[in-house]
């Protein structure tokens, strides 16, 4: 700690840090844009100025950046002096310039940290009386609008997407006041990580176009604490409603997790929640085979019949549904009756991944990965399948540029001037993946059959530590010494892996590589993926994954079986049974075999518990009260227990999250996963909406001038409305943001233990696992590799994920089914590019068109996981050149989404 | 008057090739020390010379190369030579870049020696076509002659040396945003720490330095830090390019002592105002320097002199305003230049430049209004300072305007009282 002055006050700080972190993390108020906690410095913007003093018989001082200055013993400096204050007007005074007035139409208004900052200045009175420069906008696809005039040249938006997240196509053009941010021509914005530019820019330039379809100011928007359900990593985000829609997802941050960015598939990817194939009521389907909707009493006592006289009651949950929906489904069938619904490859990693987790192999956070030195990923598609992973796996490579710094004397928040000694200078990361991968750029590539990477793991173990089993074949293009070597030698070192490859052996082979590294080096990580967001939560109740029994009833919750099951025997299965019951958001296929059909809720608004990749329990909350026919699974599911005379102790979801405890003791966390429904913070539950949502009691006047009781919340301690606090309540209860002068989502540094550290009282949800498990070694699967093509899951960040996939801005970024090979590979199934393959079992499946790519492996047939792809993985058959296959048309562009 | 900068170079001689260059004593300086004197003697000779860089700065040629780690050191390590000389009115590097390549060439070899670095760069204003064409013909001309690639002249040492024509923008003058746009990136200048010395091209150890004092180098070698010291005839050591540019008989650029009043360079060398023309003032060293006036004609041009005046004597290449020239029409010119050769970087700059040339503008063309000049010091003082701004570019442009607004207030005033400029041009 070192000890400075600061207008007279004695403060201590943190020796080496920045002025303008250290004085941000006191609490005290100091404007800036071009710095970000997680990006720092590089002096831009000039904003944060303050005065600095020689010594104490200087009293002239000069002007220095806070950002770019460290604190050290003794430094004296003036916030607060008119020459300092003087010179942050006029840097807003300069950058107003030529910033539009255009804040009553401008989509930031009301949370943006130019506002803010302005405010904080004192600037007021517009001296200029010239014309603004004005820029053209550019068309940046489906997510991202684009308004530069009201651009400040703060540089953040190329740092962020350049420097941060690796994009290569957005960059600053031109120079002095004609400094231009976009592409070098209209098109998408490609980074997966895009969208953190809508909170990343500090004004109006970069705009949520799924917003801006049906726009909302913040304060008016009714929001939850939710947890994205787009894979399994259990981001945190702010889901956000207004007239019974989700407007957006917003980052909620999270020390541990997600921090300040979020992936595009979970800002984007929630518009399937106001989708036209929501299921709004309850289905029975008729002797016609059509379903007529139906009174949910008549429909449930309908149920209380047939599940009372069945035979057998299978029970299906899912990866994607809840903790308290799976339990109570298990409650309602049974314990041997409740099936997870997964794969069996999906379900036996999950096994992997619970042992793991229960072991002294560490799981480290999203934050931990960026302190790793050396990365191994083991045929995971960190970007596609788990995304924001491969956002903090970058962040890793950028360590041994760091330490350079280091050694150079250079602190790692002097951005420019790491990056400037680092050059290209990356930690390792050892990519082995089947197909190429976003993080091949800063990482060492190696393209290899999924059994190869198994086996490559397997004996990077065996290097490590001969205790751990040698595969029987080691594949020869890749010099598993180096990797060994690299890792042994790594301060942090990491392993990668998860189910996108669909291997449970490569997710063995990781976790022998773990093991073995840690027994060298305890600080040794092992991170695997599963695919659902409550993969691991689900996997808890049962071991089961699908009914073997024919007949009876089955009921099915928030699961598309499709996915992971043979369309086939599906039809078979199901025309076996008395009565198939699906409950469900969104209509799929499963639903349209199922003879009742239930509405349930989606993560936006219904309330629910998951179990995120390292065993974190997080409760999601509903932003909005649901349709008057829908309803969480939960509480479908707890009617239909209490119809059949079972669980009638519970009544409200905390009493199924301490049922859940009480039966799983391994589960106990879950209950402080948030506070429940009877928490008070200062005798008040916590609002849903800001204190300045205007207009509420207006929302329906144009239905009757009465106004309407706000609906109450009896499951959880929010408030439909803004009654309630907001600041001082616990994290996982938080909706939003703000503190006075702070409207922007910049607030959350008022309420980090650091900047960019923990939330204040803890981040959100329990880590449910302990460490006391013995790692049993692995074992390499039998068997020696196909030498025949195989198709391989091929997942893409837009489209592969089944919720997300349904929605307009996701669909107009998701791939067309595809099937890709090397030319090797081709001439064994006798096809070539713009021909197509079909299978011989699937007479109904489209043909997938061939794409050539000399760097797929041998024998890999490369297949993206797409609704219409699925038979391809669970029964490709025979795969035949189409010989009556057609190229499909070109797709129309969107043309109303372009900005003329 | 011992003129070694200029010694191959005058009206009417023509280009030196090596032929030329080597028959007048070319390339010795680089036989007598390759080989057979140690860095750090050379260092020691260039730190005794009192060389101070001949680029605008004046900062202490020995000291900056001081800096640079030595002993064994992983990887490159990079001499740049900074001939982007875009400074309006300034013209002195040209003359020895197109006309006696090899001593710039000559000068690099020897300062990269004392550095210790492998490969040069010499980074060339894209106007300078012909400059460019020459030095890599000479270059091509030491390659074959062992003077420069791998074990120059067999003394172990190797060096690679390179031409870099700039895309033409000032701030490349800067040595930072030099290094930025060498590397292919934007041409911003980086903050500093670190020094180019620790973390420079390609984050690589770089020394940049101007045409002039590299050239200097050759000559300090040569004939010693004493001679050196005694060619000045004021404080500061060697001769310098100096020139006059502006409303003078016979502009031009002249190799003087450090240290030659400024007198003598306008009334003996620039041969005194055109007739019909009286001196009004003066900007001593290049667009971005403080304006003069003739009250400080006996001034020698000494870094501290000038400096003590409250200007700089910059690249010494003075840009003379007489009496029947607008002030403020002129101060308008700098900037506009200088607000369009703003980088965009920082805030200050980026904004703060274009309005002060709109406020002028409206000056010049009878718009102005009663609080303009307030207006104007308030902005100048708030990116005239050093520290202000993310670097010296807009504190340059301030000086001469703030300066002008000093010695020309009256022409200011009247600008706006009458509405039209009293200039008759």
């Amino acid at each position: 700690m070192a000890k400075i002055t600061v207008d007279g006050q004695l403060l201590d700080v943190p020796d080496g840090q920045n002025l303008l972190e250290a004085l941000l993390a006191l609490g005290m108020d100091l404007p800036y844009f071009c710095w970000h906690p997680k990006m720092g410095s590089v002096g831009a913007c000039r904003q944060c100025a303050v005065v600095q003093y020689a010594n104490e018989e200087d009293q002239r001082g000069r002007i220095v950046m806070s950002c770019m200055t460290p604190v050290a013993e003794g430094t004296i400096f003036s916030l607060a002096g008119e020459k300092a204050s003087g010179f942050r007007e006029s840097v807003v005074e300069n950058l107003m310039l030529n910033h539009p007035h255009d804040c009553p139409v401008c989509e930031e208004g009301g949370e943006c940290h130019l506002q803010d900052m302005t405010v904080m200045t004192g600037h007021r009175d517009r001296n200029y009386r010239y014309l603004k420069t004005t820029f053209t906008n550019q068309y940046l696809g489906p997510f991202i609008g684009h308004e530069m005039n009201r651009c400040i040249t703060c540089y953040r938006c190329v740092r962020y997407y350049q420097d941060y997240a690796g994009g290569h196509d957005l960059a600053a053009f031109a120079s002095r006041d004609r400094v231009f941010f976009g592409r070098s021509e209209d098109g998408v914005l490609e980074n997966e990580f895009a969208g953190n530019l809508v909170e990343v820019c500090p004004t109006g330039v970069f705009t949520d176009k799924t917003l801006s379809a049906h726009y909302t100011r913040k304060w008016d928007l009714e929001s939850a604490p939710a947890i994205c359900v787009g894979c399994s990593l259990g981001c945190n985000v702010t889901a956000s409603e207004r007239y019974g829609e989700l407007r957006r997802i917003h980052n909620r941050y999270h020390g541990d997790l997600n921090g300040y960015f979020l992936c595009d598939r979970g800002r984007f990817g929630w518009q399937y929640v106001n989708d036209d194939k929501r299921l709004t009521h309850c289905g029975v389907r008729t002797s016609t085979g059509l379903y007529q909707a139906s009174q949910p009493k008549t429909v449930l006592s309908g149920l209380k019949e047939s599940l009372g006289a069945a035979t057998s009651v299978a029970g299906i949950g899912s990866p994607r549904a809840s903790l308290e929906a799976n339990y109570l489904l298990r409650l309602l069938v049974g314990p041997d009756n409740f099936y997870s619904g997964e794969s069996e490859a999906n379900a036996e990693i999950n096994r992997c991944a619970l042992q793991a987790l229960r072991s002294s192999i560490r799981t480290p956070s999203l934050t931990e990965v960026e302190a790793a030195d050396v990365v191994l990923i083991l045929g995971e598609d960190t970007t596609d399948h788990a995304p924001r992973l491969a956002l903090s796996i970058r962040q890793a490579a950028g360590n041994a540029g760091r330490e350079m710094a280091l050694r150079a004397g250079i602190p790692h928040w002097q951005d420019a001037a790491v990056r400037k000694l680092a050059q290209n200078v990356h930690s390792p990361v050892f990519v082995l993946t089947t197909y190429a991968d976003r993080l091949d750029d800063i990482g060492i590539p190696t393209r290899l059959h999924p059994d190869a990477i198994a086996e490559a793991g397997f004996a990077i173990a065996h290097t490590l530590n001969d205790e751990f089993p040698n595969p029987t074949n080691i594949p020869g293009e890749i010099d598993i010494g180096a990797i060994a070597a690299a890792l042994s030698s790594a301060k942090n070192p990491l392993v990668v892996t998860g189910s996108s490859p669909g291997s449970p052996n490569i997710v063995r082979a990781a976790m022998n590589v773990a093991a073995a590294l840690q027994r060298q080096n305890p600080a040794a990580g092992l991170i695997i993926c599963p695919t659902g967001p409550n993969s691991l939560g689900t996997s808890l109740l049962t071991d089961r994954t699908f009914p073997n029994t024919t007949g009876g009833v089955a009921i099915v919750v928030e699961n598309d079986l499709f996915e992971n099951f043979p369309g086939e025997s599906l039809q078979q299965w199901q025309s076996e049974l008395d009565q198939l019951i699906t409950l469900d958001s969104l209509d799929n296929g499963t639903c349209s075999m199922a003879h009742v059909v239930m509405p349930a809720t989606t993560f936006a608004d219904g309330t629910g518990t998951y179990v995120n990749y390292e065993g974190r329990a997080q409760r999601s909350f509903g932003a909005f009260k649901p349709g008057e026919d829908t309803a969480p699974s939960w509480q479908w599911l707890l009617q239909l227990c209490h119809d059949q005379g079972k669980a009638l102790e519970i009544k409200h979801l905390d009493d199924v999250l301490t049922a859940l405890a009480n039966e799983f003791p391994e589960l106990r966390g879950v209950i402080d996963a948030a506070p429940g429904a009877g928490f008070r913070d200062h005798g008040q539950k916590v609002s849903r909406m800001t204190h300045r949502a205007s207009g509420r009691t207006a929302m329906l006047a144009d239905l009757s001038v009465h106004e309407p009781m706000q609906p109450a919340d009896t499951e959880t301690s929010l408030t439909y409305s803004m009654e309630g606090t907001n600041a001082s309540a616990p994290a996982a209860l938080k909706s939003y943001t703000w503190a006075p002068g702070w409207n922007s989502n910049q607030s959350i540094n008022k309420f980090q233990d650091e900047i960019a550290g923990h939330l204040r009282g803890g981040d959100p949800g329990i880590l449910l696992f302990g460490d006391d498990q013995v790692f049993a070694v692995q074992t390499p699967a039998e068997g020696s590799p196909t030498d025949s093509p195989t198709i391989i899951p091929r997942w893409h960040i837009f489209g592969s994920e089944a919720l997300t996939g349904q929605g307009e801005a996701i669909v107009a970024r998701s791939p067309r089914p595809y099937i890709q090979m090397n030319s090797h590979t081709a001439g064994l199934l006798n096809v070539a590019a713009g021909q197509a393959l079909h299978s011989e079992n699937l007479a109904d499946v489209p043909s997938l068109p061939v794409i050539i790519d000399e760097g797929t492996p041998d024998n890999c047939l490369v297949c993206p996981v797409l609704p219409g792809t699925y038979s391809y993985f669970h029964n490709p058959g025979n795969l035949k050149p189409d010989a009556s296959w057609q190229p499909a048309e070109p797709p129309d562009l969107i043309t109303t989404d372009r900005s003329t | 008057m011992d003129r070694p900068l200029t010694k191959n170079i005058g009206p009417g001689k023509a280009p030196t090739d090596l032929t030329a260059y080597v028959a007048n004593e070319g390339y010795e300086a680089v036989r007598a020390t390759l080989g057979k004197l140690s860095c750090a003697d050379v260092l020691d000779l260039v730190k005794d010379s009192n060389l101070r860089g001949r680029g605008g700065a004046g900062f202490p040629t020995g000291m900056k190369w001081s800096f640079v780690p030595m002993g064994e050191t992983e990887g490159h390590k990079y001499l740049v030579c900074n001939a982007d000389e875009m400074e309006p009115g300034t013209f002195k590097d040209r003359l020895i870049l197109e006309y006696d390549p090899h001593q710039l060439i000559e000068g690099m070899i020897l300062s990269a020696y004392t550095i210790n670095a492998d490969i040069g760069y010499i980074f060339i204003r894209a106007e300078y076509h012909v400059a460019a064409k020459r030095l890599k013909e000479a270059i091509e001309e030491a390659r074959q002659a062992g003077l420069l690639g791998q074990n120059i002249l067999g003394s172990g040492y190797n060096f690679e040396l390179f031409v870099h024509s700039s895309a033409g923008r000032y701030i490349c003058g800067e040595e930072t945003a030099l290094l930025n746009s060498l590397e292919g990136k934007r041409a911003t200048p980086r903050a500093k720490p670190p020094f180019p010395q620790v973390s420079g091209l390609w984050g690589r150890p770089t020394i940049v330095n101007n045409v002039e004092t590299l050239c200097n180098i050759t000559h300090i070698v040569a004939h010693g830090a004493d001679w050196f010291k005694g060619l000045g005839i004021g404080d500061d050591a060697g001769t310098k390019l100096f020139g006059a540019s502006g409303r003078v008989r016979n502009p031009g650029c002249w190799e003087l002592p450090m240290g030659t009043p400024i007198r003598e360079i306008l009334e003996e060398y620039a041969g005194g105002m055109q007739p019909g023309y009286e001196l009004k003032g003066f900007l001593p060293g290049g667009a971005s320097t403080d304006f003069l006036v003739p009250e400080h004609l006996d001034l020698p041009m000494d870094y501290d002199a000038i400096m003590k005046a409250g200007s700089r004597m910059g690249t010494g290449t003075m840009i003379i305003l007489d009496d029947r020239t607008c002030p403020v029409a002129m101060v308008r010119n700098l900037e506009m230049f200088f607000a369009r050769e703003s980088c965009g970087f920082c805030t200050p700059c980026r904004e703060g430049l274009p309005w002060i040339f709109q406020i002028l503008d409206d000056i010049e063309e009878g718009r102005g209004q009663p609080g303009d000049l307030e207006l104007l010091t308030r902005q100048g003082n708030f990116i005239g300072a050093i520290g202000n701004t993310h670097c010296a570019h807009a504190p340059g442009a301030i000086e001469p305007l703030a300066s002008a607004m000093k010695y020309f207030e009256a022409d200011f005033n009247r600008h706006i009282e009458e509405k039209a400029c009293p200039y008759d041009h």
